[in-house]
């Protein structure tokens, strides 16, 4: 159950539309900037194949010109997914 | 509870990334509401102070079926506001690391054997004891930390100082912050800043001096940047030797070369006299002139000795002094011109601006870091614009106990709780508190850091226990200290969380509890004093360094000096050492008030139960003389110095054969020797390894391209790095910069041990390397 965050650069004066793109990109949520080209990114997949299919759309997005990782949650990274993965399966 | 969650981990994800966008572009806002909680429920939030810098941001930890689950920034602290870096949010990644520490380990016939905590400090015990019988008792050392908590420092000296009576104490904040100690009692007779954080929220101009605040004190800079949003009147100024992600951010960006800011410092005020700028009723009130010796050397040669000589000078004579120091006469010293120089001054010297000079380690790690910060005072004290909201000099601190731990409780050679070995009454004091003989505590310092470890080198010291720190990552020149730790000469014991470098050269080494796993006690860069309360158990036998102290003196028999409960000894050693500051100069706040506030600024006023934000001034410091405005009571005569010091060149320069300056340095995604961060997921995958910057002019004409391997070698050795041009940061032309978090790339075995002979305190800010392709 991965839930990551990005960083999310746009091509220069793209914003506007990476943004538009990226809230129709299924499994993102996007939080852009107020005053400077660069957004957030949050992505929650059900499991590793749908993340790395998403990672594809994402790397396939002409307005984006650059995405940086940032944090990950899943049970191979850190403590805070077994918490979330106990919980998950309540 | 799932869908909470999962909301709770978008959140949290999206907050770091916040953090870290914040961090890479200062000043950046977002809509979203970050700190709101969404939380599921079931988890108890518990304040502490963060784990890792200085400023002491306060923090919640979440904690959910005894463990912790999540970190959020604490909106009750004033220091942070519920901000915190990406390194705040992340800390207690680390606790669960694979490799964590849970067992003692004890070396034999080469290999570490997992043994009983018992049978470990059975063992450090009897070693220790052994080895003041048969070579005295300054043949046993400890090198503790600024990251120690109070008590855990508190007790380390009474050991030492008090049971055993040797001042082979020392800790790792001498690496970092004695210039600081040594500026402020040269300048004002007492350690620690005179203003507090709120100065921020009052001044117009923030002048930092080598002071990478965006990354080195990021929430605070922060702050800096939200009171430029927000007023029309606020500027920020970076005078650097580097440019960095604070010079992008700032107004205006003024380059200086190494060692030049010490000719800065007394242009500007031979610019603020010239100009009569000067507030002349505050010097002839407030202020007293000296000057000190000169050409003071270096220490590179062991047993370096040296003691500063005052003598009075008056004000015509500092005047005539600064005629050396006229802005055009030091251009080509400073790399800075005349104009940037009266800028500076102008800045000062504006009577309807309230300025706020902020360092750290760059005025600090100086070869003449004493008498840099004696400067910028000096500065501040011909202004007048010294201990009041929005005006005042600022040292800050690398380590979230700097202050609190190493400077107040004194875990250096040359410290008491209260004062300092040489004054009689000060070891009256602490031998009274401590309940042992006055002539136990020895009257003479021994070692300083640098000077601890070459004993260990030369074999003067046979039994050194380290706890909390990293020499062997931190120290300069690690290339001499780590084969003389790897001799048969010491004994070595190592108290930590995780293995390191240090670790690997113990004897034994000891499992250590990390900081949410005991109650503790942290003092940041305002003089605010935090406690915390234990929240999760640690793991197998690790246990709080001050009770692995406390249960090595009872076993050397000096059970009767260390009487404490295993419960609440922190409360009880916290009780026992609040004493040493009694009276309104330095009042510690009771632990029922600690407990309930998100920390407290000392002096506490007992009578009003409020911080004292600004020191010296009496309108808000009820320790002042109340028949004066100011009242510099850390000096017999209530008056600061301004201290005549000159500029002297630094002791290793770039020549021929190795042509670039080396400045070393921090990154915001790591804590020190990366220790901890760096079994943190994301801030490792975010700076994996060190690197070298270069500026591009230099990479090309050497061939060198970005990510290239390079050789960066001085006298002392050599390390391999890959090339960084034109990434985080931009070294000027001739100079190169390395971060120092990464073992597998240890920049300090290039680095130069030449330190401030009157701090002690090394610089690794400056020596000469050349850089080869692999
Ligand atoms: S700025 Fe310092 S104290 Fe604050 S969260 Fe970051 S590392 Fe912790």
């Amino acid at each position: 159950m991965p839930v990551k965050s990005y960083i999310a650069f746009p091509r220069v004066g793209m914003k506007e539309q990476l943004i538009e793109v990226l809230k129709k990109t299924p499994h993102c949520e996007v939080m852009p900037a107020l005053n400077k080209d660069v957004l957030v990114l949050v992505t929650d997949t059900a499991d590793d194949q749908e993340e790395e299919a998403l990672r594809q759309i994402l790397y396939g997005i002409k307005e984006l010109a650059h995405l940086n990782l940032v944090s990950g949650y899943s049970d191979k990274i850190n403590q805070t997914d077994e918490k979330s993965s106990e919980h998950d399966n309540e | 509870m799932t869908m909470n969650r999962r909301h709770f981990l978008k959140k949290a994800a999206a907050a770091s990334a916040m953090a870290a966008v914040a961090a890479m572009l200062p000043g950046v806002l977002f809509a979203s509401d970050i700190e709101s909680d969404h939380f599921p429920p079931g988890i108890d939030w518990t304040k502490a102070p963060c784990r890792f810098c200085g400023v002491g941001c306060g923090i919640l930890v979440g904690v959910q079926n005894g463990k912790a689950v999540a970190v959020k920034g604490d909106p009750n602290s004033s220091v942070n506001k519920g901000m915190l870096c990406v390194k705040g949010y992340h800390q207690t990644m680390c606790i669960s690391s694979a490799d964590r520490l849970t067992k003692a380990l004890v070396k034999k016939h080469g290999k570490y054997v997992e043994t009983s905590m018992e049978e470990a400090l059975d063992l450090v015990a009897a070693k220790m004891k052994e080895t003041i019988d048969r070579h005295g008792k300054d043949a046993v050392a400890m090198y503790t930390s600024g990251q120690s908590t109070i008590p855990e420092g508190y007790v380390a000296s009474k050991l030492m100082k008090g049971a055993i009576g040797t001042n082979n104490l020392e800790c790792n904040a001498r690496l970092c912050m004695a210039s600081a100690v040594a500026g402020f009692l040269t300048t004002f007779g007492a350690d620690e800043p005179m203003g507090c954080y709120e100065d921020i929220d009052h001044a117009n101009v923030f002048i930092l001096w080598g002071n990478n605040m965006a990354e080195m004190h990021p929430v605070l800079f922060s702050r800096l940047l939200d009171k430029r949003l927000t007023r029309k009147d606020v500027s920020i100024i970076d005078l650097a030797t580097r440019t960095t992600r604070t010079s992008k951010a700032a107004d205006k960006s003024i380059l200086f070369k190494p060692q030049g800011d010490l000719a800065i410092a007394n242009a500007i005020c031979y610019e603020l006299i010239n100009n009569g700028w000067v507030n002349k009723s505050f010097v002839e009130k407030h202020v007293v002139f000296r000057k000190g010796k000169t050409d003071i050397g270096y220490g590179l040669e062991d047993k370096f000795a040296f003691k500063d000589e005052a003598q009075p000078i008056d004000f015509e004579q500092y005047k005539s002094f600064l005629e050396d120091y006229r802005p055009d006469k030091v251009e080509a010293l400073t790399g800075v011109s005349a104009g940037d120089i009266k800028f500076l001054a102008s800045l000062y010297g504006n009577p309807n601006k309230k300025v706020v000079s902020f360092w750290c380690m760059g005025m600090n790690q100086h070869t003449r870091g004493t008498w840099m910060n004696n400067l910028v005072y000096n500065i501040h004290l011909l202004t007048g614009k010294i201990s009041q909201p929005g005006n005042g000099p600022f040292s800050l601190t690398g380590q979230p106990s700097a202050c609190g731990t190493a400077r107040e409780v004194g875990t250096f050679t040359h410290k008491l709780p209260k004062g300092v070995v040489t004054n009689k009454k000060h070891r009256e004091l602490a031998a009274k508190i401590w309940k042992v003989p006055y002539d136990r505590i020895p009257d003479k310092p021994t070692y300083h850091a640098t000077e601890m470890f070459r004993a260990v080198d030369r074999g003067e010291i046979k039994f050194i226990w380290i706890q909390a720190t990293n020499p062997l990552v931190s120290l300069p020149k690690t290339s001499r200290y780590r084969p003389g730790m790897q001799k048969k000469s010491c004994f070595i014991v190592v108290s930590d969380v995780f293995p390191t470098p240090t670790t690997d050269v113990a004897d034994v080494i000891l499992p250590a509890a990390w900081h949410i796993e005991k109650s503790g006690l942290y003092g940041n860069s305002e003089r605010r004093t935090q406690y915390w309360d234990r929240m999760t158990d640690a793991p197998g036998e690790a246990m709080p360094d001050a009770w692995m102290t406390i249960e090595v003196a009872r076993r050397m028999g000096y059970g009767d000096l260390f009487p404490y409960s295993k419960e609440k000894h922190h409360e009880e050693i916290y009780n026992e050492y609040r004493q040493f500051h009694a009276g309104k100069q330095h009042n510690m706040a009771p632990l029922a008030i600690l407990k309930k506030r998100s920390g407290v600024i000392w002096p506490y006023i007992e009578e009003t139960g409020k911080s004292t934000l600004w020191r010296y001034n009496s309108k808000y410091d009820p320790a002042c003389d109340p028949d004066k405005d100011f009242d510099f009571y850390g000096n017999a005569d209530g008056k600061a110095v301004i201290w005549q010091r000159p500029y002297e060149a630094a002791p290793e320069m770039p020549d021929n054969e190795y042509p670039f300056w080396l400045n070393t340095g921090r990154v915001i995604e790591h804590w020190h020797t990366g220790s901890m961060t760096r079994r943190i997921p994301v801030l490792h995958q975010a700076v994996p390894h060190a690197y070298v910057e270069l500026h591009p002019d230099d990479a090309r004409q050497l061939g060198i391209v970005n990510g290239q391997k390079v050789k960066v070698i001085s006298r002392r050795g050599t390390t391999i790095l890959p090339a960084s041009i034109n990434e985080r940061g931009l070294p000027a032309r001739g100079q190169v910069f390395v971060p120092f978090f990464d073992e597998k790339m240890l920049i300090n075995d290039v680095t130069l041990d030449a330190f401030c002979p009157i701090s002690k305190e090394p610089d690794y800010k400056k020596c000469a390397v050349r850089i080869e392709k692999l």
